[in-house]
Parts: C-alpha cells; structure tokens; sequence
C-alpha cells in the first residue's frame, strides 16, 4: 500500500468522526426548551416568593404584590416616557462605554510594551478596580460640575482598568511556543503584535470588556442617581421621582428595566465569548451539547 | 569531540573523518552555552562542535539534560552561545516542536500563508504557493479546517507546511513526531523522508526514540547529559529505502541504546 494512499485514509479516519446536522425546526425548539426552562423557573420562583410575602401584609402600606408591579410595568411601556429614559441612559452607556473602551485599551497596550510603565501603573489598575464607583462621584462633580461629563468621568474610572487589565493579562499569556514559533517565523516588532501577540489576548480581552460594562453599568446608574442633570430624565432619574412619591410599584418597575439590560447586554458578551473559544478549539463540544 | 567506541557493529562505523571544511549548512565550532538564574549557573552545552552538510539528515540522541532544545535554540538564532560560534552560512532556518504551535484562531491554510506573509511574499502569490504547501504534505483538502478540527498527525503536518513557508534550507526538529502514535509516526517518517529528498533540506532532528533516529539518519550524533557534549558519532550509511522494523535499523538502534545507557549510567552510582 503507498504510503499516501493509507495517510489520506487515516487522515479521513481521524476527521471524519464528526458529521454536521442538519437544521430542523424540531431541534431548535428543543434547544431553545431546554435553554429556557430553568430561567423561567427562576423566575417564576422569584414572583412566588415575592406574592407569598406580600400575602403575609408584611410592609403592606408599600410594598405591593407582583401583580400590581407587573401591571404597572406595563402601563409605564405604554408611555412613551419609559422608552425616552431608556434612550436616554443608553446614549449615555454608549457614550461611556466607548470612551472607556478607547482609554483602556490604550493603557492596556502601554502597560503591556512598555516594562517601566508596567512596573509604574500595574498595581494602581487593579487597585482602581477596587474603587467603589460611588465614591468618585463628589470628585467628579468639582472637577465636571452637574452633568453627563461627571458620569461619564465615573465609568471611565470604574471600567477602562478592567479593559486594560483584560488585555495586560491577554499579553502576559501569550503562549512562550507560540511567541518562539512566531519568531522563527520572523514576526517581530509589530507584526508581532498585529498576527500573533493581540489575537492570542482576544479571550482575556473580551472578558476585560464584559467585566468594564458591569463596572460601567453600576457607575451610570449610581451617576443617574447622584449627578443631577438638566434635560430628558433617564432611567435613573425615574427612579428617584419614584423614591420621592414613595411609588413601590414605580420604583420596582425601573429596576427590573434596568436589571433586563444589565442581562440582555451581558448576554451578548457571553455569546461572543462563547463564539470565540469555539473557533479556536476551546469548548468542549460534550459540555455544550 | 569524537570518541572511538568499542561497541560498534560491522555494518555502524564511528565517523572517522575528520571536521568537514568543505559545504557545510550548519557548522557549530566549540558552542558553550551556560544560563544563569541568580547565583547559580547551568552549563547546557559545553564545546560542542558539529556539522551537517548540505541535504544531509542528522539527528541527535542524549538522555534528559543533555541541551537538545538548546541547540537547536542557538541553530534558529533564537538565542546566543555563550561561547564559541554557529553558522549557518545565512541559509534560512525553519523549526518545528514537539507541539504543533499553530496559531489556533486561524485556519490551517491561514497558518501557512501567516509565514508567507511574514517573509514577504505578495499577496498574488500567497494562495498557490500556499495550495501548494499543503500538496506537499498532502492536506489539499483541509486548508480550512482550523487546527483544533484535525489530528494530531495533521496538524504535525501543517506545522511542517509552515515551516517550508519560511523557504528554510535547514529544518530544525525538535522531537516533532514524540506525541504521536506508532502508526502515524511511520506514515510520517515516508512522508518526511519524501520531502526533504525532493527539496534537498538539511535536516537536525532531535529524538528521544533511538529507533526514529536509526530509521531517518544519515548520521547520528549522541550526546552526553549535564554539560551536553557530543561523545559519540554514527554515520548510518543508506542501502536503499529503510523501514522502522527491518534488520538493518534493529541493529543501529541497538548499538545507540548501548550507548546511551553507558551515558546514563554515568550519572548513577
């Protein structure tokens, strides 16, 4: 037997072990089930819990069953004044996020190339993660007076070192043979940056960039909260006017907007993520399903 | 350094020779290399001296300690002896590891053509010498698999497209096929051996297998362990095409073990 023939044959033993299904309704609908079925018991429990208490009288000037709540989450997206404030925050995520994404990647890469610098900054990043975000905000306010800056100043603050320490740690991990088989392959410089050192740091990245929109996230709506500002109310914003009314039911139907966000947006990071370590081989298909 | 040896075979003569001066790929000329962490210093390789010519296939055996990884580090230029010299003449250099090291974000045929890219050649030309590379190691059909979706003999492959991409003169081979199953091993012992005939490569391999040495050699060199040096030189002539379990290579891979565990035993009691 010449020896290309049993090569080509083993080589298909060896790939060929995995086929593609097609795709059917059936499976999908399945999937979807299976997928949905402990968040909805979660949160079935979570309202079941809820209207038990409330059952009980326990706070009953104020604190209303989830029926009420429910209902007048509904009437709130009726109005247009709930999707206003909505856009209303998300510009200013947006805004936010950006900018810190900008600043943090920066630092990252400086951090990462420049040894002194590592050795000047590494530290005061993960300290700054420490930092409760609230607690920048009388700073903030001095130095940017009443207004969006202040709050964008705080997310800033609260999410470029996790940016930069994703990536600082995506460097760092770059794996020792894959650098030597770059530079034999005569990658340096930036090059090797460019097609080695970054795409290997693009998972520990992609996790700094999760975690800088929770941080993000958190400081807007405490900004939302704490900075007053002239113009269209946001979502935290409506909270307080709930707070002022004593309006329960207001008040619970903002912060289940804004935890949905907080789960929708996160939920993208996730599915990018997933996305990423399965091209590269790093998901075990068992797990997955 | 040559050392005579006294358990030499009929058909496996010790290198006589003397140095070659003539066309030598690498010429490595009393190579020390000694690392320092703190105030304790390892002497890797102490005055090694070696030579491979031009198309030929040497590979080299020693125990655990022996500088193998070293020397190929100092060969590829990836780092500088301590002392003595290594030249290669400006011939380019490709190396190949035990593990694969492909870039796992990119395809296999992306892999290949990243070391194209690296080395200049135009885009234009990229895609066929790129299908071409991958001919040669026969995975036409499989450039865009990622590396993860293959085998480990074909990612060993790919790694090989790769480093024939960088147009190297002098493969430099660290124990490439040691993850590998005994079947594969073999198919790619033909395959290895094909390439480098139809692309007159010169070849230093490392091994830890003394019948993988005996299969492939031109010529085997044997080092000590902890200083490396080299203490035993083997040409191992060709009669024709070798396989892994005829006779002939049996009987060098037997005297390489001799060797070897003489080596080994120094370090004992």
């Amino acid at each position: 037997m010449a020896t290309d023939q049993a090569l080509h044959g083993l080589d298909n033993l060896e790939v060929g072990l995995t086929t593609k299904a097609g795709f059917s309704p059936a499976r999908l609908a399945r999937k979807t089930w299976a997928a949905a079925w402990p968040k909805l018991l979660a949160v079935a429990l979570v309202l079941v819990i809820w209207q038990l208490v409330h059952l009980t009288g326990w706070k009953n000037l104020v604190l209303k069953g989830p029926g009420t709540v429910l209902s007048d989450l509904w009437q709130l997206a009726q109005t247009g004044q709930l999707w206003a404030a909505i856009g209303v925050t998300m510009r200013r995520a947006v805004v936010g996020y950006v900018v810190a994404l900008v600043i943090g990647s920066l630092i990252g890469v400086l951090v990462a190339r420049i040894p002194p610098l590592r050795a000047a900054l590494g530290s005061i990043i993960t300290g700054l993660q420490t930092m409760p975000s609230i607690a920048w905000y009388p700073f903030a306010i001095i130095l940017f007076a009443q207004g969006t800056a202040a709050i964008v100043f705080v997310m800033v603050m609260g999410a470029a070192p996790s940016i930069a320490n994703g990536l600082i740690t995506g460097v760092d991990y770059t794996p020792p043979l894959l650098l030597r088989a770059g530079r034999t392959m005569g990658l340096h410089g930036l090059a090797l940056y460019r097609f080695l050192i970054l795409p290997a740091s693009l998972p520990a990245y992609v996790a700094g960039l999760k975690q800088g929109w929770a941080f993000a996230w958190r400081s807007l709506m405490a900004g939302e909260l704490v900075v007053s500002i002239v113009g269209p109310p946001g979502l935290g914003v409506l909270l307080n006017t709930n707070q002022s009314n004593l309006d329960f039911a207001g008040a619970t139907s903002v912060i289940i907007v804004i935890l949905i966000i907080g789960i929708v947006v996160d939920m993208i990071f996730t599915k990018a993520d997933t996305a990423l370590r399965r091209r590269r081989g790093l998901l075990d298909p068992a797990v997955l399903g | 350094m040559r050392v005579s040896d006294e358990q030499v075979t009929p058909e496996l003569a010790t290198t006589g020779r003397p140095p070659a001066t003539g066309s030598a790929a690498v010429r490595l000329t009393d190579v020390s290399k000694v690392y320092r962490t703190g105030r304790t210093e390892l002497l890797a390789l102490d005055g090694v001296s070696l030579t491979a010519a031009d198309g030929e296939f040497v590979c080299i055996i020693g125990a655990s300690g022996c500088g193998k990884s070293t020397l190929l580090n100092l060969v590829a230029g990836l780092d500088k002896p301590t002392a003595g010299q290594v030249d290669t003449g400006g011939r380019k250099v490709g190396l190949m590891f035990q593990e694969p090291a492909l870039f796992p974000w990119l395809t296999a045929g992306r892999n290949v053509e990243l070391a194209l890219r690296a080395r200049g050649v135009p885009r234009a030309e990229r895609r066929a010498q790129t299908a071409e590379l991958l001919e040669t190691v026969r995975l036409s059909g499989f450039g865009d698999k990622r590396p993860h979706e293959l085998s480990g003999g074909m990612r060993q492959r790919v790694a090989l497209a790769r480093a024939l991409a960088q147009n190297a003169d002098v493969l430099l081979m660290d124990e490439p096929f040691g993850a590998l199953d005994a079947m594969t091993r073999d198919l790619l012992h033909d395959e290895l051996e094909r390439i480098c005939a139809q692309r007159s490569l010169t070849v230093l391999f490392v091994t830890h297998n003394v019948r993988e040495a005996a299969r492939l050699s031109d010529r085997v060199l044997v080092l000590s362990s902890r200083p490396g040096r080299v203490i035993a030189e083997y040409d191992v002539p060709r009669r024709g095409p070798r396989r892994i379990d005829s006779q002939e290579v049996a009987q060098v891979a037997a005297t390489l073990t001799d060797r070897l565990r003489e080596e080994m035993g120094r370090h004992g009691y």
